[in-house]
């Protein structure tokens, strides 16, 4: 064994002895605020790339459910590969491949990288990525829900005389958006849960920074408790406000009996 | 190497290409993805028998096993089952003295424990979805004809439970390949690690990540020509509407 191999293995030794003791205190004094400072930048990846994500669904769906095949075949193309491919290889895909590409871009003979130097940063390609990402799941769940409107209302529409854009963009997409609620508050918790991903490529969200709380500390039990401490959270929070949202958007549809309407009218 | 290399030549097979290397990731992530869907299923019954139960802990415990899972993202969950479980689970199997002092879990043994114990989570719901789906007058027949409990599983509850669970089963199959690509974090040598190693070597990312894309993409669209065969074969006997 080479004196390398010697002071890895003690390091390994050492790095397994004191993670074995799993110690409260550092967890809340030094781990949690480390986290909870964490937090905005894995909120900031979930509604960047969410509300982007969703806004690119809207067209990929519109392409899938179109006749016209040139429209069709790229937006059908587009979520298999989204949705048969595992986001982490997508994210590596984009940071490694895209890194690669702007490496080799000149501009007056400076690189890239020096004369944009936000480049650097990992950040934008996980929101680049989980933003096509979510396009395509989004996309597909939009396409069942386009689908599902009543045909009797595109009918009423044009009755109306309305254009097909002005049916599209008030009868068309928002009783398709309401279809699709639920299956979208899913896809939103989701997201946040793949918003982890960003740590990979150096981002330093919830996850990423209890890795690095454990390469600095050598401790990895307080780091990884505190990060899933956070996403049960959040992810508990989230839930509930989006099915808040959800009752929101839906009060016109509550059935009378389970609404407030019933005592009043017994009353009166 | 002396000549610059095509792209398609780095595929090849043997020391000069990255062919077999990848090759050997696809059989690891297959033999990752039957194993834990396997461990995954066995989880699963076990959980959606607790939710069904009459016990109310077997209730808490599988509400709070799938409430958990499910609010968990899957990296985290891999690196927390492999830095926190496996150790504990050592410790455990030595001090019943089923395993001695110096036992190590593979990666691959701690990639199938990780995933399988993820898949166990969101197979207890499809499964017990799809129990529940049975109707009820069929398990009471098959009381009424005096079956033990196990012998009406057997034969009633599960073939049954099979054939409702399939749709919801196949797509968690989808994910669970998917998601197998999550286990090169922690070392085991299968295609996003092969790629990850190969595109470092020879600073080929967009080609290396590329392939390793398609071959994931292959890898769907083959299970979901095989998961419409099932699904159909399974449905031979029942009329459609």
């Amino acid at each position: 064994m080479t004196i390398d191999q010697c002071t890895a293995l003690s390091d390994t030794l050492l790095q397994m002895e004191q993670a074995a003791r799993f110690s409260p205190c550092f967890l809340i004094v030094e781990v949690m605020p480390r986290l909870i400072w964490a937090i905005p930048v894995s909120l900031l990846l979930m509604v960047v790339s969410g509300a982007i994500g969703n806004l690119l669904a809207v067209p990929v769906a519109v392409a899938r459910i179109h006749p016209n095949p040139l429209l069709w075949i790229p937006s059908y193309l587009f979520i298999l590969l989204m949705r048969g491919t595992p986001l982490i290889i997508q994210i590596y895909l984009i940071y490694y491949g895209l890194g690669q590409v702007f490496g080799d871009i000149r501009i007056d003979g400076k690189r890239l990288m020096q004369v944009l130097p936000f480049l650097k940063d990992g950040i934008w390609y996980a929101i680049f990525a989980l933003s096509i990402n979510t396009a395509g799941y989004s996309g597909e769940i939009l396409r069942g829900a386009l689908m599902a409107v009543p045909h009797g209302e595109v009918e009423a529409g044009r009755a109306f005389g309305m254009s097909r854009w002005l049916i599209f963009r008030r009868v068309t997409l928002p009783r398709a958006i309401r279809i699709c609620l639920p299956a979208m508050s899913t896809e939103t918790v989701l997201l946040l849960k793949a918003t982890s991903l960003a740590s990979l490529v150096t981002v330093y969200e919830v996850l990423g920074t209890g890795r690095y709380i454990i390469q600095q500390s050598l401790r990895t039990y307080e780091a990884l408790v505190g990060a899933a401490i956070i996403y049960i959270l959040m992810v508990f929070l989230l839930t509930r406000i989006l099915n808040r949202l959800e009752r929101r958007l839906n009060r016109d549809r509550e059935r009378p009996v389970s609404s407030g309407a019933m005592p009043q009218a017994a009353k009166a | 190497m002396d000549a610059e290399p095509s792209l398609i030549g780095l595929l090849a097979w043997g020391d000069k290409g990255w062919g077999d290397e990848l090759a050997r990731g696809l059989a690891l992530t297959v033999q990752i993805s039957i194993c834990s869907y396997f461990v995954g299923f066995l989880l699963g019954l076990a959980g959606a028998g607790a939710k069904l139960s009459q016990h109310r802990w077997a209730n808490v415990a599988g509400d709070l096993y799938t409430t958990l899972i499910r609010a968990l993202p899957e990296l985290l969950l891999i690196l927390l089952i492999y830095y926190a479980g496996t150790p504990a689970l050592v410790k455990l199997l030595v001090f019943t003295g089923m395993a001695s002092e110096d036992l190590q879990i593979s990666p691959f043994a701690a990639a199938v424990i990780a995933l399988g114990f993820i898949y166990g989570a969101y197979l207890t719901d499809v499964l017990r979805g799809a129990i529940q789906a049975i109707p009820k007058g069929q398990i009471e027949a098959a009381r009424a004809y005096g079956m033990h409990a196990p012998l009406r599983f057997r034969r009633i509850v599960f073939p049954q439970m099979i054939r409702f669970a399939i749709p919801g089963m196949g797509n968690q199959w989808l994910n669970i390949t998917k998601d197998s690509a999550l286990i090169s974090v922690i070392g085991a040598f299968e295609i996003a690690k092969q790629a990850n190693i190969a595109a470092s070597g020879t600073k080929e990312y967009l080609f290396f990540y590329s392939v390793a894309a398609l071959i994931f993409l292959c890898l769907t669209i083959v299970s979901m020509i095989v998961l419409t065969r099932i699904e159909k074969r399974a449905n031979r006997g029942v009329s459609r509407a």
